[in-house]
């Protein structure tokens, strides 16, 4: 397959950043997206040019390390699938395909396509946690836990936060992100105690971060590699609401 | 309330209240098919509602204040969480393509400021009656029949686009409101969302049967 790419190029924080077209040849449908762009940028460093920078780890589609917006579409138009689960065969011979980072205030250019995520973290120390007594793991049957609220929190529990969410969102919010995070402790019984309080200060943190509101668009959730499913973001309201109802 | 979810449910209760007052303004337009008598003895039992309890046109007055209040609210929450929007992504994409399905929910602020000017239109039209034929002392079904009369064809086309701007709106955000206030439970979603559908076509046919009718002569 002989493609173009349109690449979204910056060479930090500071500078402003151009879309910089070049041609890739001889790539093979079996390839991954992310090794397409590894062949490219071979390529580049041979020429003495400076390679793409991207974020990766896994590759397994499962650590939410690498993202970017491929044709308009976070992770590209495959649904459900991470940039690195995503495969050549899916694009056309000859095509000219355009790769942006995920684009929010609160998720600034490192460089090229790789953005400082560090505000997901944030919110997550401001309460994605249960306060519990640590030590041996006690025996699984020990506390019942509903069947549907145990497959429920664990749909929740699958978010890998990659950010594409936020990159989806025409809003730049974190709402699913936050939601699945909220959620997935909110349904199981050790997460009960820090429910309410859980959910304000993370709601919270994610206001201060720059996120902007849900308006329930639904974008989030058709681009999500894990199909993180719309109605936590009511769960994560329910108990915010709660939260400033005491 | 400075939360930006705490805007969300502002929006999500004043669009509530809005909608009701949408639902029991309809039921009451259309007394117009029962004859103008009928009408007008609507028109007019809304402002002797409670009398003698309490006096001419309390009940009116206090539904006019709540509504004033919602429009208020709803506008003030909706801007200041576009503005937050905006901030929150200061670079455009070069290319961007929607994924979920539904275009009504991408057309909620420009549907919303359609919806603002109409209203200031239809209040100069049929309740100062600035720009009606008939003008504020016509009886309300004289100035109802007059406003959409065949000859100003045009008038009636702006409610028809307006009224369909309403329902879009009341699409998306009649199932939002739900969501917004953590009403939505995995299983109830679709019903909300056939439901919200429903509403909103209710709404179009029932605010649009009036004007069609008496442009068209069906209504004399």
């Amino acid at each position: 397959m002989n493609l173009t790419l349109r690449v979204w190029r910056q060479s930090g924080p500071s500078d402003d950043g151009r879309m910089v077209t070049y041609q890739v040849e001889d790539v093979s449908p079996d390839m991954s997206f992310l090794e397409m762009l590894d062949v490219l940028n071979e390529r580049l460093i041979l020429e003495g040019d400076d390679p793409i920078a991207f974020d990766h780890d896994c590759r397994e589609g499962i650590c939410g390390m690498c993202g970017m917006v491929i044709n308009g579409v976070a992770h590209g138009e495959q649904r459900a699938t991470t940039t690195c689960q995503l495969h050549m065969r899916h694009f056309e011979d000859g095509a000219t395909i355009t790769i942006e980072p995920w684009r929010a205030a609160p998720f600034p250019v490192v460089k090229d396509l790789v953005v400082d995520r560090s505000a997901f973290d944030r919110i997550i120390q401001a309460g994605g946690f249960v306060s519990v007594p640590a030590g041996s793991a006690p025996d699984a049957h020990s506390i019942p836990v509903r069947k549907e609220d145990a497959d429920d929190a664990f749909d929740a529990a699958t978010c890998i936060g990659c950010g594409a969410c936020v990159a989806a969102c025409p809003n730049g919010s974190a709402s699913l992100f936050t939601a699945a995070k909220i959620t997935h402790l909110s349904l199981l019984p050790q997460g009960q105690p820090e429910r309410v309080s859980r959910a304000k200060a993370m709601v919270d943190q994610m206001d201060a971060e720059g996120f902007g509101g849900c308006t329930n668009t639904g974008e989030c959730t058709a681009v999500c590699p894990k199909g993180i499913p719309l109605d936590t973001i009511a769960q994560m309201n329910s108990d915010y609401l709660k939260a400033n109802g005491k | 309330m400075g939360s930006s979810n705490g805007k969300k449910a502002v929006m999500a209760v004043t669009g509530a209240v809005m909608v009701l007052f949408l639902v029991l303004h309809m039921l009451g337009n259309l007394k117009i098919f029962f004859g103008r008598d009928s009408f007008n003895d609507y028109a007019h039992a809304l402002r002797t509602l409670l009398e003698p309890l309490a006096p001419y046109r309390t009940v009116l007055t206090i539904v006019e204040i709540v509504l004033v209040a919602s429009v208020v609210l709803h506008m003030w929450a909706a801007i200041s969480l576009a503005r937050r929007a905006g901030k929150a992504r200061p670079v455009k994409y070069v290319a961007k393509k929607s994924q979920a399905s539904g275009y009504t929910t991408h057309i909620m602020r420009f549907g919303g400021l359609t919806i603002a000017l109409f209203v200031v239109w239809h209040l100069l039209d049929l309740t100062f009656g600035v720009v009606n034929p008939k003008g504020f002392d016509a009886a309300p079904a004289d100035r109802m029949v007059a406003g959409f009369d065949p000859s100003r064809w045009w008038v009636t086309l702006i409610y028809v686009v307006a009224v369909v701007m309403v329902g879009l709106h009341l699409r998306h955000g009649v199932w939002s409101a739900f969501q917004t206030l953590g009403w939505v439970g995995r299983t109830r979603t679709r019903t909300l969302r056939l439901g919200a559908g429903l509403l909103s076509g209710v709404l179009v046919v029932g605010f649009l049967a009036p004007p069609l009718a008496i442009t068209f002569g069906v209504v004399q």
